[in-house]
């Protein structure tokens, strides 16, 4: 019983990290309509500098953690600005694949300075773990910390979304950008606002991938970004409470599935349960079903 | 009616134009090759040009004519290259035959793959857009994993599976571990040639083009542009999505074959078989142009030649890549890029009159 | 647009098409491929009319195992400069070039042929094993000397003209149970290893053979694959409860680094056992190097011996990189000397061609006992090499050879 819970714990730890991952996946292509392949490579690229400011350069990691911030909101804009931008109209396959050459140049640019060496990742979160039930239950500050960050950013976003001007104008670009613009909405500031929103989550998601998982390569972002890919799926894509609860589920079903059917098959078993949710439920757990007009 | 059998003498034209210029580059290459004139490395790339071209020509039926975004589509040619490889390690001995073997083996490739298609297009059509894409992600995922974890040997007492390691086979002395686990199958018989690979193209576009403009081609089309509108007229969309699909994932499977029988190993890694293979082979077919199937065949060319000839770059290589594939989609697909192509179309048609 | 479209691409392919054709044309000397070619030395080969060996090096420096790849290239070119620098190979200079295969069968082929476009003649490669039984089949058809200094599969010298100069990995999974067995480690044994990779499972399943003639018993067998190789926690409960008192670990230090983080979160403390592909732990940038305290593994290789050899590579080696070479260096430097040794005892010119270059240097291998920073008075077997590995245990913080 006591394996369960701590498998459980151990679950949710991870789930948190895909969870707070797909909140930005989700949050850009719900206004832009977009699948950002960029996204785990802009999480990659926060953790790196947070490496480069706290352990390279000895600053105190709240200051290297708001410097990733900024970095990262300037490197999102920046990518949208010059490589999205210009593809606003063009079709939604054009912009995927932009998007994966993003990533790929990312990746790369990231190889190119820091090389491919390993760097192991100092924890950012210095609360002690809790120990529970005589130690034989431990959860870590990382896992606490990812957790509550990821609910204090869902129930942010989704409160931005809600009484926020700008937040309004997210929705509105997101429900019919033709008729938001009619309106008034600057449609082309709202979507750069979006992902300079989704790259300052990026960054915080990275510290917290890194602080609980601490190694770091440029490649430490794609395998996460594309299971919180999935997750942002699971839970319904453009849903923010559907984000947290599919990263959560995703978390939680690989623990499990490797604890209780298959090491070796974790991969699938995870795979496995999103097709089948998918065919019960085609557009996720918490995805709004679109009527076809005709 | 006119105008009917202009434009279907238009397509035809087109189709002349594109078997044509496979047969061309063919025989040019034959001829190079003759006068040794071609590098080695060129040399050793035909096989896999021939691979991608099939795969970026059989992934545009999915995502260009019938409108599905697949990102699966790697997990098919995985199915093909395992099955027909397995086949080749079996069969080395009973069929010494090469020429023989390798149709079986190709035959039995593309219809494993086919059948996998049907097996997983009939849940997957049922989902739109992005759900559909990451449905078929995750199943060339489990695909990948799956075979990852197979062990399958033979012995005089027949073939032994396990899903643990291949000592679990309990092989007798002499036993042979024919699929190993993650080190795959080794030792495949290198049966795929320059001239066997462009048949495959050949009957690849033939397939491919004739199913475009046949009645189940249209019919397609017809669904892909608006599905109530088709479904109102009484076509059936389940039949017709799921035929373009599952002779997608049979060419697919074809190319499988062509990759397995080219190297002398074959491993299921995230590289070669993985979600990234499936987006390389969508990267040639948008940059292609979605629908057109010419432009499929020279994107897989050209992109698959790009990353080698950049090789003196070195460590900038990729980088490279990266930038040339971000510029091109820019420069294809935004307003301004267009505007840019619109000047010189216009620039050369002004010369051209004036030189008339 | 789709026909301006076309029509640009079909530009470009005539254009690729023709450079490569141009490299054909030309293949021996001044191709794209000889100017990337890293330094002096190739300077130094044209001085001399091209009279050169030319050695070739294949592994992946970009992609996910970009790590190993990238020690191979810089040990070969300390080993290449080195050997330039006095004089040369029966006085005739080394050209290298070092290409990039991204750690896939299908690229190493590409790149194994624009070696060949280049002219190599000897082959210091692949680094990892999938790609390296790949290229072996080309080497065997051109008749090629090839050593891998880290193909560990079998496989990887199935052919007369491969040579390793690393561990295979049955060799290591046995001696790794014997080890344990004979020293009494242990009686109670867990296994994590990853079952997407060639390495990882070969060690592995050596280990398990071995392990059932030996007095302790494997008591759980977990694994992980390259998809999910981020959270340990599930591999790492499991071998804490069946009550393991030692963790066998065979796969690289990149993975290692977080099962040594995710036991001391657990506060799970067996003896560790690793592989050579532990090597290089300790340098992994600001990592908490007392997680490994304690962690035992067979290398063939310690930066920290006092043998001169060792100490002359380990310096030129920090002085160029400014980091500790691992085993990956080690071995790669030890292979371009293994060459050296072959030529010089099969007396062999660069004039000679490839298939016959192979075969004096294979004739000349029988003869040849080489002592180098990967082992003494080494000598070959079927490919194989007959050296002992060396136990090494990480104490203090630095890797001490027991």
């Amino acid at each position: 019983m006591i394996g369960f819970i701590s498998y459980l714990v151990n679950g949710i730890s991870l789930g948190s990290v895909y969870a707070i991952i797909a909140l930005g996946y989700t949050m850009v292509y719900g206004i832009a309509k977009m699948l950002n392949f960029a996204h785990g490579d802009v999480i990659m690229i926060g953790a790196f500098v947070v490496f480069s400011t706290v352990s390279g350069a000895g600053l105190p990691p709240v200051v290297g953690v708001l410097i990733s911030v900024v970095a990262c909101t300037l490197l999102g804009m920046a990518i949208e600005r010059i490589a999205y931008k210009p593809l606003r109209k063009a079709s939604k396959l054009a912009v995927l694949i932009t998007a994966i050459g993003v990533s790929y140049f990312l990746q790369n640019v990231a190889l190119l300075i820091y090389g491919a060496n390993t760097k192991s990742f100092t924890s950012v979160v210095a609360i002690e773990p809790i120990s529970l039930m005589d130690g034989s239950l431990v959860i870590s500050g990382e896992t606490i910390v990812t957790v509550i960050a990821c609910i204090i950013i869902m129930i942010g976003l989704m409160t931005f979304m809600k009484y926020s001007k700008s937040g309004r104008a997210m929705l509105a670009v997101s429900e019919d950008s033709g008729a938001a613009q009619l309106m008034g909405v600057n449609v082309n500031s709202t979507i750069a606002l979006t992902f300079a929103i989704g790259s300052a989550l990026a960054a915080i998601a990275g510290v917290l991938l890194c602080s609980s998982y601490p190694s770091l390569t440029p490649y430490t972002g794609s395998m996460p970004g594309i299971k919180a890919f999935v997750a942002a799926v699971f839970g319904g894509i453009g849903s923010i409470p559907g984000a947290f609860i599919g990263g959560i589920l995703l978390g939680v079903i690989e623990i499990l599935g490797k604890a209780y059917i298959s090491s070796q098959l974790a991969d699938a078993i995870v795979f496995a349960v999103l097709i089948i949710v998918l065919l019960v439920k085609p557009t996720g757990l918490l995805g709004r079903q679109i009527q076809e007009k005709v | 009616m006119k105008t009917k059998t202009r434009s279907l003498s238009k397509t035809t034209r087109s189709n002349l134009i594109t078997y044509g210029m496979v047969v061309a580059a063919y025989i040019i290459v034959e001829i190079f090759l003759r006068a040794g004139m071609v590098s080695s490395l060129l040399e050793g790339l035909l096989v896999p040009l021939c691979m991608y071209v099939i795969l970026a020509v059989s992934l545009n039926l999915t995502v260009g004519i019938s409108g599905e975004l697949s990102l699966g589509h790697a997990g098919f040619m995985c199915v093909g290259a395992f099955t027909s490889a397995f086949f080749s390690r079996c069969m080395e001995t009973a069929i010494p035959v090469s020429g023989i073997r390798f149709f079986l083996a190709i035959l039995i490739g593309t219809v494993c793959a086919a059948l996998f298609g049907i097996l997983i297009g009939i849940p997957v059509l049922r989902l739109k857009g992005d759900y559909l894409a990451i449905v078929t992600l995750a199943f060339g995922e489990i695909i990948k994993n799956v075979v990852n974890v197979v062990y399958l040997g033979r012995d005089s007492r027949g073939f032994h599976v396990s899903t643990k390691d291949s000592i679990s086979l309990g092989l007798e002395q002499g036993g042979d571990v024919i699929i190993k686990g993650p080190q795959g199958i080794t030792g495949t018989p290198n049966d795929s040639t320059f001239l066997i690979g462009v048949i495959l193209i050949l009957v690849t576009l033939f397939i491919v083009m004739n199913l475009i403009n046949s009645r189940t081609g249209r019919a397609v089309m017809a669904i892909r542009d608006n599905r109530i509108a088709a479904e109102s007229v009484g076509i059936n969309v389940t039949k017709y999505k799921l035929l373009a699909f599952s002779v997608s994932a049979a060419l697919a499977g074809t190319a499988g074959v062509l990759y397995a029988h080219n190297l002398s190993t074959l491993q299921a890694q995230p590289k070669n078989f993985g979600y990234n293979m499936s987006i390389t082979i969508l990267v040639f077919v948008v940059l292609g142009g979605i629908g057109n199937i010419r432009g499929s065949v020279i994107a897989a060319v050209v992109l698959t030649l790009l990353p080698e000839l950049l090789r003196s770059l070195n460590d900038y290589r990729m980088l490279i890549y990266a930038v040339i594939l971000i510029a091109t989609m820019i420069f294809t697909s935004s307003p301004g890029g267009q505007e840019i192509q619109e000047r010189i179309k216009l620039f050369f048609k002004h010369r051209k009159t004036k030189e008339a | 647009m789709k026909k301006a479209l076309s029509l640009l691409l079909v530009g470009a392919m005539t254009l690729s098409l023709a450079a490569c054709g141009g490299n054909g044309d030309s293949a021996s000397t001044d191709s794209a491929a000889e100017e990337s070619t890293t330094t002096e030395e190739t300077e130094a080969a044209d001085s001399e009319g091209g009279e050169a060996f030319k050695i070739g090096g294949i592994g992946p420096i970009t992609g996910g195992t970009a790590i190993y790849g990238t020690a191979v290239q810089n040990g070969i070119q300390i080993a290449v400069d080195e050997i330039n620098a006095a004089g040369g190979i029966n006085g005739y200079q080394i050209d290298y070039n070092f290409q990039d295969d991204e750690g896939d069968s299908e690229k190493a082929i590409n790149a194994y042929n624009t070696l060949k476009d280049w002219g190599m003649q000897v082959l210091v490669g692949a680094v990892t094993s999938a790609p390296c039984i790949a290229v072996a089949e080309e080497t065997r058809n051109d008749n090629m000397f090839q050593i891998t200094p880290s193909g560990t599969a079998v496989e990887c010298v199935q052919y007369p003209n491969a040579l390793r100069m690393c561990f295979s990995d049955p060799t290591q999974g046995t001696e790794s149970a014997k080890y344990i067995g004979e020293n009494g480690m242990a009686t109670k044994v867990a296994v994590i290893y990853d079952s997407s990779d060639v390495y990882s499972t070969g060690i592995y399943e050596a280990f398990a053979a071995e392990a059932a003639n030996q007095p302790f018993e494997v008591v759980s067998v977990e694994a992980f694959t390259a998809d999910s190789k981020t959270d340990f926690s599930v591999q790492v409960q499991k071998s804490k409860e069946a009550g393991a008192d030692l963790l066998f670990m065979p796969f690289y230090y990149t993975e290692a680094s977080l099962v040594l983080a995710e036991c001391d979160k657990q506060g799970y403390e067996p003896t560790f056992f690793g592989c050579d592909g532990m090597d290089g732990i300790l340098g992994v940038e600001n990592f908490d190097v007392a997680l490994a305290e304690g962690l035992t593994f067979l290398a063939p290789f310690v930066a920290k011996s006092e043998d001169e050899m060792v100490q002359n590579f380990v310096t030129k080696y920090e002085e160029a990189y400014g980091e500790t070479p691992n085993q990956f260096a080690a071995d790669a430097y030890d292979s371009v000397y293994v060459v050296k040794a072959a030529i010089e005892a099969a007396g062999a010119t660069p004039d000679m061609s490839v298939s016959d270059l192979c075969d004096a240097m294979m004739g000349a291998m029988s003869s040849v006992t080489y002592d180098g920073v990967t082992g003494k008075s080494i000598t070959w077997t079927d490919g194989e090499p007959n050296k002992a590995p060396l136990v090494v245990q990480v104490s203090g913080g630095e890797y001490t050879e027991l």
